[in-house]
């Protein structure tokens, strides 16, 4: 395996986005325009309720973690979880990031609420650099981004009381204004955020292992919103819980997204849940952001082959539909050395249509505008993806020879 | 129960009666009392059929695939009653030899955890090999050979080097599909795969799925798939019995079932899928948890769930009624003497499906 060639960042390069050049574009043949990128305007008069303004904007952001070996510990190599991500969050939108495990979607987020150390590249919450924030300044700020975690029972001390489970946070954030430090007032509200979540004020002397998946769940949360946060990190929140018990979860979280003017940045494996809840989505593939766009047109029409492949590699539920799936070769290459070029090359089915473009084993595809309405794809091929290829490979594939011989 | 054991000889299709599980029940003695897993549990599975037991954690389904393939340890489990007729003899009578040339052999199972089902000490050629050698009168090159064309067999690339390397130096779906390679290699006649693609990536379970698919039916092996996923249900079965609370509540044809369950469970089932249709609008979700097994409600287990229930449902619970010759659900709406209710039901049947 190579290593990548040094090729340049990844932003939004809306000079390649001109159209003109390039075949006519599949699904909504229009020109896209550049300034819809960032503008937060909504595709095809389609009402979002989210406002223009970005809360978060991100850009080439790097996490890297590095591998060590040998008798010194010597760094010999990076894992690069994230590698060169630029998007950004709106106010009150909840913005869905999937992809495969390891393909760092949740090191990015961790990443955004300083869970983890960033490498380089820059991350604004409303105007401050979230990147270089320390001390009391950071502490402050920990207040207004809170994080839902993926494992009820991993994320909460069993030796805990709920009330000191929520308590902690409160007291850590205890300023004179908020008063609390008091005791009575961190009372009063753990109470009233259990309530909120849907759970019982004397609850609060309960220990976690009292509690259901679910609830615990909600103790989760009920923690994140005592502090009154505006943006919440979820890290596969529903992931751990039955299906009857997640919709219940989901259901909850949209609630009190209304009720208090949560910003959202919520990162699942599960496709249909993120449609469900989700008002735009960003795709990610080996620690880049390969797709993003508001969820209607991601849905419909993806413009990129991964994001093509894992919407058609989920089983629907109506027995009627019984459809031919599109099926990947092999699995995700190690992101401490990703492919050459296009990471998605090894196992891309549109580059194997295409008679192997040179193209993608050497250029590093940068996010780019692929239709109107914001939707942005990083691949050389996008204008080439059409229901005719799709059908022509479904057609000719080899559903059991999907694997690749060991590496040598 | 009896009415299932009426269904068999009507029912056309793939072939006789493989698998009859009849009135199975597993029990758990533990330190704070009895914990009825499986009470109750009753189905039929054809020569080369597809069948899958669907429910959410704790139901019993998983508890049901290890009961047939006598893997619960006793004590503490019991086989409380009933029995589990695989090609006509008592799964549960047979002697600890008698089992052990059924297990692995006549049926195969795969587990949801590839990585803690095999040995990570043994390559997995080796590990292919000694059930081979365990099931089949060959020498060790015949094992050999066998083990090489069956991972050939599971789309396994380069089989030659993978039979050298061990568990860990594997994918997870590169391990899973040892497993099925193992499974197959004694040719069995009935595969259980308990959850296998739950622990998957979406496009690795994409891979699996379609191989066990395609193994199935190039084997013609019966197949008894134990998931939580009715999307994975709906595409790789042909019936499905949903379980609630240690007992199968609703049986019958993958489209009957999904399309017109007559069991408020399995609809609330359906109706928590979140989806593109129900965006904007509240997921309907089932109110509450699963019963709590030392304090199991009297009656319908469902009933302190269900929106539907009445008097009746907490006072008795209700027999699989048979609804058809391939259908059944343990619901009182089903009762002919409470019909005006069951076409209450379905008038209150939301857009979504159908």
């Amino acid at each position: 395996m190579t290593m990548p060639s040094g090729s340049p960042d990844p932003s939004f390069s809306e000079v390649d986005a001109a159209p003109a050049e390039m075949p006519v574009a599949v699904y909504r043949p229009e020109n896209a325009s550049a300034s819809d990128a960032s503008g937060g305007s909504d595709s095809a008069g389609r009402p979002t309720g989210a406002p223009a303004e970005n809360l978060i904007t991100i850009e080439d952001l790097k996490t890297y973690y590095p591998i060590r070996a040998g008798l010194l510990r010597r760094t010999v190599g990076n894992v690069r979880a994230v590698d060169g991500v630029s998007f950004e969050i709106r106010r009150g939108e909840i913005f869905g990031l999937v992809g495969e495990s390891g393909c760092g979607k949740t090191t990015l987020g961790r990443t955004l609420v300083r869970l983890e150390k960033s490498t380089s590249g820059q991350a604004h919450f409303d105007g401050t650099d979230l990147l270089t924030l320390h001390g009391s300044g950071l502490k402050k700020f920990r207040r207004r981004m809170q994080v839902i975690f993926q494992d009820p029972v991993g994320s909460l001390n069993p030796r805990m009381p709920v009330s000191d489970l929520i308590g902690e946070g409160l007291l850590a954030q205890a300023t004179p204004e908020n008063g609390w430090a008091d005791r009575k007032v961190r009372d009063k509200r753990i109470g009233d955020y259990l309530e909120e979540v849907g759970l019982r004020r004397d609850y609060s002397r309960r220990y976690p292992h009292e509690f259901s998946g679910g609830q615990r769940q909600r103790v989760g949360i009920a923690r994140a919103l005592a502090l009154e946060p505006e943006f919440i990190f979820a890290d596969e929140p529903v992931s751990a819980l039955d299906v009857s018990i997640q919709s219940q979860v989901l259901n909850l979280l949209l609630d009190l997204r209304e009720r208090f003017n949560l910003t959202f940045l919520f990162v699942a494996h599960n496709l249909s849940v993120v449609q469900y809840i989700s008002d735009r989505v960003g795709v990610m593939y080996l620690g880049r952001l390969v797709e993003v766009a508001e969820v209607a047109d991601l849905y419909a029409g993806p413009r990129h082959p991964y994001t093509v492949a894992l919407l058609s590699a989920v089983p629907d539920p109506d027995p009627r539909v019984r459809k031919k799936h599109l099926v990947l070769k092999g699995d995700v290459p190690s992101p401490a050395a990703p492919p050459s070029g296009c990471r998605f090359h090894t196992r891309c089915w549109l580059y194997e249509q295409l008679g192997k473009p040179e193209k993608c084993t050497t250029d590093d595809p940068s996010l780019r505008v692929v239709e109107q309405g914001g939707h942005l794809a990083a691949c050389h091929f996008s204008e080439n993806l059409d229901d005719a290829v799709v059908r022509q490979t479904v057609a000719t594939q080899d559903v059991v020879q999907t694997t690749v011989p060991v590496e040598a | 129960m009896t009415e299932t054991a009426a269904v068999h000889d009507r029912r056309a299709g793939v072939g006789e009666v493989l698998l009859d599980v009849r009135d199975l029940k597993t029990y758990f003695h533990v330190m704070d009392g009895t914990v009825k897993a499986v009470d109750g549990v009753s189905f039929t599975l054809r020569k080369g059929g597809r069948l899958a037991l669907v429910g959410e954690s704790g139901c019993g389904k998983s508890v049901t695939a290890l009961s047939i393939m006598r893997l619960i340890e006793t004590p503490p489990g019991e086989f409380a009653g009933g029995e589990i007729l695989f090609d006509g003899q008592d799964v549960l009578k047979l002697d600890d030899r008698a089992i052990r040339k059924v297990r692995g052999g006549e049926i195969a199972m795969i587990f949801q955890e590839p990585m803690t089902s095999l040995n990570p000490v043994m390559s997995v050629g080796d590990q292919i090999i000694e059930a081979v050698l365990l099931h089949q009168k060959v020498d060790k090159k015949g094992a050999h050979d066998i083990a090489v064309a069956a991972l050939q067999d599971v789309g396994v690339a380069d089989p030659k080097r993978r039979v050298k390397q061990y568990p860990h130096e594997l994918s997870g779906g590169m391990r899973q599909r040892i497993m099925i390679a193992m499974a197959l290699s004694c040719n069995p006649k009935l595969i259980i795969a308990d959850e296998p693609t739950t622990a998957l990536d979406v496009t690795i379970q994409r891979q699996i799925l379609e191989l066990i698919k395609t193994i199935q039916e190039r084997t013609g092996a019966a197949l008894l798939l134990i998931t939580h996923d009715l999307g994975v249900v709906a595409e790789t079965v042909d019936e499905v019995a949903v379980m609630y609370a240690g007992r199968v509540v609703e049986t019958g044809t993958v489209e009957e079932v999904l399309l017109h369950p007559r069991m408020p469970y399995t609809r609330g089932l359906l109706e928590s899928i979140p989806s593109q249709a129900k965006r904007g609008q509240r997921l309907s979700a089932i109110k509450g948890t699963v019963p709590n097994p030392f304090r199991m409600p009297s009656g319908c287990k469902f009933a302190p769930r269900c929106p539907y229930a009445w008097d009746i449902c907490s006072e008795s619970e209700p027999d699989l009624i048979q609804l058809g010759s391939e259908r059944t659900a343990r619901c009182w709406l089903n009762d002919p003497r409470y019909h005006d209710r069951l076409e209450a039901y379905e008038a209150s049947r939301p857009g979504g499906h159908g």
